[in-house]
């Protein structure tokens, strides 16, 4: 037996498992160019697909003319809904219980609609193909506007579902209506509204945006026509459940179906859902016999893969005089493009958004969502976000500004008043959420410390007094959003997609010399999974994070899971490792008993070993006990030492934070200067603090963008405005912010380490603090609310409105 | 399409190919060296995730034909650390201060914080921003990007005083 060397805590410290700043083991490849993303693959024989995409935004289809490109020397085929309708595939189905065409059928329905599929020898060749395509449209009129949509004289859209008044959501009350979804009391909430002390109402628009990766969209799908396998590599969030859902779609059994997501530049929803460029390549490559490659450009990403939020949210809350809230109303006009492609769980249309009450004890409140068809792109994933949970944020803490501006009073006294107290949890709310665990208040006052909110207060006001004598142009905005988060989906009584239940999952397999393996249903697309649940598994079954491998992303060696999104990978596959780990830890108890020749009872657990209680000196580490996994378990157990766990959470987690962004606004320009932004985080159990701040920077980043300049804009015409990097806002080095890091720590009482997540939490928490900000600076020349994206145009049109600008 | 003869040096080596006139830089390196450390992730030339140095410049390697590299060197990401496999200060200092997080950007980014280092040696916080405006970054927000430039840096001066 050797002696131990070390004490307990440089043990725990070289296992480098829960807290440690572990240096990412996905670094090395990438810092030297030897990531393996899917536009490096290359197969044999392998060929490219290219889109032929409709100019229009709504047009009838009068006839293609494929002889040209066929023509074309190294053009393999061309694929029309003509081709795809004997096999039945040119439409498939969504995940919102819609269907979409694969590629377009008579009609087309919105700017970029896949309308054929080219395949030819490379890439240029098929690009050249494309052009040589001709297709004949009849212009029809476009709605880009979804309350012009619902119209009674609305051109219809979707032809296909003409008469049907049910849709996958219940009723459909207009032909380019999709669902109607309602939550709450209505009659509490109209009462409490109609006897209100003080009233406000408000029309809070989250624009149309795109996720927008800096790896877009594709895949490679190659038939194995011998023996009948379909392997398809690409850009999936949800490698298992593209799985089955192609083995649906295509008849293909599903064992002989193999997905694997390599190395993903980026998903932040934008790879959740099942493309068209999938389907036209898989039948490519069972037509052709050979690999056929597909990706997307910039311009086609931003046009026609998955749009998000596009919401339109009137709410009204009714308050006593001193600021307490006592109902919400909201009512939601949700945009969702031509088809309905959300990525929710199937009984939520309008996903999480009904945690719109915030991180407020509010008694009554009734939520209505109407999602409508349009001209646009169809989509509506969850960017950096746990479905639809940024949108409700945005809502309720843009609705608690503009109260606190109607009662005069400071939007943090407001949320102090009304915050959920600490002794409240789990706290139900109005809406029917069930939130784990929090400490607002305590998050909340170390914020406004830190930041010195009344001395920032005070400085507004001089401001504000020397723009009045003219020494300055610029306005000061102090901005705070307290923002919780609904994530982890979910309980599979709550929650599932298209049926499959959104557990996850973890198989360890522990090696004789003592390393392991461990696998999961999730995949990174650059959360560092690979080193974050080795550190998970490492404090709990005591082998060094190093030690362990961390393979996802192969649905033919991972188990079932349902991917990576909506911040579920912690809460849900997270708990999952830890759950596997204690069947590991429980059998070596048994295995590391019988080497002792003690009861297991007469065990305890230290950092890597099992040791006899009283005698600490008497032990066998987990390495030894490895080892004897393999050669000297007790009679009647079998040999090795491998767990698997599929976890069905108990609930959601509740991720909250407070944060204060202090900005100046050039009323001349509309140029606006982040100053300070402070985001204090609580997300749980802390596993790694260095790829915690990482997700936050990346988060406000993006929430920043989305603030501050993003949006998929259309003309009235259909035509996307923006669709390139030239003019769609991705901000860079120049203009973000630096950013202040902070914590507290409330772990998640039922989660198996107390983990929330925390991916999305700064996108959730950002864009309000931002907008807030924004408006704050002009709050006391009469502005209640304006819209996003406050970019420099909108800004300076605001001061004008405000009679501000010279 | 007819092709032409190209002759340039890659990461130290001669290469001598056929490739289309109109075949641009980005994809003669991924597709026919198989170097595919630099990606494509835009068309418009702004998100910088292709750049390599070009005869001592940053270039967008989507925005050049292969044909304009005819006889010039060209370094990628892939040549980036010493010839012994040792790596370069940036490569250690992204992976030391969490610089990158799903890699994408990363191959650019480097490849030009190599270049913007010979430009300036000693850049200030504000320089390295300006100096990297041309590389998006979705995932990290910049700020443990341009720490990492910032501390490799200071590592490669360090070591230059220490030879001097």
């Amino acid at each position: 037996m050797s002696a131990p060397v070390e004490t307990a805590d440089v043990r725990k410290q070289q296992l480098e498992g829960l807290g440690a700043r572990r240096k990412r083991v996905e670094d090395a490849r990438f810092t030297q160019g030897k990531g393996n993303y899917i536009d490096d693959m290359k197969l044999p024989g392998m060929l490219f697909g290219d889109f032929v995409r409709s100019p229009h935004g709504h047009a009838r289809v009068k006839s293609i003319k494929k002889d040209a490109a066929l023509a074309l020397p190294g053009v393999k085929a061309v694929l029309t809904a003509a081709d795809l309708k004997p096999l039945k595939l040119h439409w498939m189905p969504t995940l919102a219980g819609d269907v979409q065409a694969v590629l377009a059928d008579e009609k087309v329905l919105f700017q970029g609609q896949e309308v054929a599929f080219v395949v030819a020898e490379d890439r240029y060749t098929a690009a050249d193909a494309v052009e040589l395509i001709e297709v004949e449209y009849e212009a029809l009129p476009a709605i880009v506007d979804p309350t012009k949509s619902m119209a009674p004289d609305a051109v219809v859209l979707r032809d296909d579902l003409a008469g049907k008044t049910e849709g996958a959501h219940g009723a459909r009350k207009h032909h380019n209506h999709i669902f109607t979804w309602q939550v709450g009391d209505a009659k509490a909430t109209e009462n409490a509204l109609k006897n209100a002390e003080v009233l406000v109402k408000e029309l809070i628009v989250y624009q149309r945006v795109h996720p927008c990766p800096l790896e877009t969209c594709g895949c490679v799908a190659s038939m194995d026509k011998v023996n009948g396998h379909l392997s398809v590599w690409g850009t999936f969030q949800a490698p298992h459940a593209v799985r089955t859902v192609a083995s649906l779609i295509s008849g293909i059994p599903e064992h002989k179906i193999r997905i694997i997501s390599p190395d993903i530049g980026g998903g932040f929803g934008n790879k959740v859902g099942v493309y068209p460029g999938y389907i036209c390549s898989i039948v490519a490559s069972i037509v052709l016999g050979v690999p056929v490659k597909w990706v997307e450009d910039r311009i086609e990403n931003l046009v026609a893969t998955a749009f998000a939020r596009d919401y339109h949210m009137t709410g009204e809350i009714a308050a006593t005089k001193d600021g307490r809230i006592k109902a919400l109303r909201c009512h939601v006009l949700a945009d969702h493009g031509a088809f309905d492609a959300c990525a929710d769980p199937t009984k939520y249309p309008a996903g999480f958004f009904s945690i719109c009450t915030g991180s407020y004890d509010i008694p009554a409140a009734h939520l209505t969502v109407d999602g409508v068809y349009t001209n646009k792109a169809p989509g509506g994933v969850a960017y950096r976000c746990s479905f639809r949970v940024t949108e409700a944020s945005y809502f309720i803490e843009r609705m608690i500004d503009v109260l606190a501006r109607k009662l005069d009073l400071d939007p943090a006294e407001v949320r102090r008043l009304n915050l959920i107290r600490k002794d409240q949890f789990p706290y139900h709310s109005a809406l029917g959420w069930e939130y784990d665990s929090g400490d607002y208040h305590v998050a909340l006052e170390k914020a406004l410390k830190t930041v010195d909110y009344t001395a920032l207060r005070a400085e507004q006001r001089a401001k504000r007094e020397a723009f009045a004598r003219g020494e300055t142009r610029k306005l000061m905005g102090i901005g705070v959003s307290f923002f919780t988060e609904i994530v982890g989906a979910g309980p599979i009584k709550n929650c599932d997609i298209l049926g499959l239940g959104m557990f996850d999952s973890c198989e360890i397999r522990i090696h004789p010399t003592g390393s392991a393996i461990a696998r999961l249903g999730t995949i990174s697309q650059g959360q560092g999974h690979a080193t974050t649940f080795a550190q998970i598994l490492a404090s709990e079954i005591g082998i060094p994070a190093a030690n362990i491998t961390v393979e996802e992303g192969d649905t033919d060696t991972a188990p079932y899971g349902l991917g990576t999104y909506g911040s579920r990978s912690t809460p849900v596959a997270g708990a999952a490792t830890a759950m596997a780990g204690r069947k590991i830890r429980a059998k070596a108890q048994m295995i590391a008993a019988y080497l002792l020749e003690v009861h297991d009872d007469d065990l305890e657990w230290e950092v890597d070993r099992f040791r006899v209680k009283g005698a600490p000196e008497r032990f066998k580490t987990m390495a030894e006990i490895a080892f004897a996994a393999y050669n000297k378990v007790p009679p009647g157990m079998e040999p090795g030492l491998e767990a698997v766990s599929y976890y069905d959470p108990p609930n959601m987690t509740y991720p909250f934070g407070a944060y204060v962004c202090v900005l100046d606004v050039d009323v001349d320009t509309g140029v606006v200067e982040v100053r300070r932004f402070y985001a204090l985080d609580d997300c749980g159990t802390r596993i790694n603090p260095m790829i915690i701040e990482g997700q936050v920077h990346g988060g406000l980043t993006e929430a920043f963008a989305i603030a501050m300049g993003q949006e998929v804009a259309y003309d009235e015409y259909g035509n996307v405005k923006n669709a390139s990097l030239l003019d769609f806002y991705l901000p860079t080095a120049v203009e973000t912010p630096v950013w202040e890091t902070d914590h507290t720590t409330t772990p998640s009482p039922h989660h198996p380490i107390g983990a929330k997540g925390v991916g999305e939490s700064p996108n959730v928490g950002g864009v309000s603090a931002f907008s807030n900000a924004v408006n704050d600076a002009f709050a006391h020349f009469g502005l209640l609310h304006t819209q996003m994206p406050h970019d420099h145009w909108r800004v300076w049109k605001t001061a004008e409105r405000l009679g501000l600008t010279r | 399409m007819s092709k032409m003869h190209i002759k340039l040096t890659v990461n130290g080596r001669p290469v001598d190919a056929l490739a289309e006139p109109r075949m641009l830089l980005i994809h003669f390196l991924r597709e026919q060296l198989s170097l595919t450390g630099p990606h494509v992730g835009c068309d418009t030339s702004h998100c910088g995730a292709c750049t390599v140095d070009f005869n001592g410049k940053s270039v967008k390697s989507c925005t050049m034909f292969v044909a304009q590299a005819q006889g010039g060197e060209v370094k990628t990401i892939e040549g980036v650390a010493a010839a012994d496999g040792t790596l370069h200060p940036l490569q250690e200092a992204f992976r030391e201060h969490h610089g990158l997080q799903c890699g994408f950007c990363t191959p650019g980014m480097i490849v030009r914080a190599y270049r913007l280092l010979q430009e300036n040696p000693n850049p200030t916080e504000a320089e390295i921003r300006i100096g990297i405006a041309g590389n998006l970054c979705r995932c990290t927000g910049y700020q443990n990007i341009v720490k990492a430039i910032r501390a490799a840096a200071e590592r490669m001066n360090t070591a230059k005083e220490a030879a001097a």
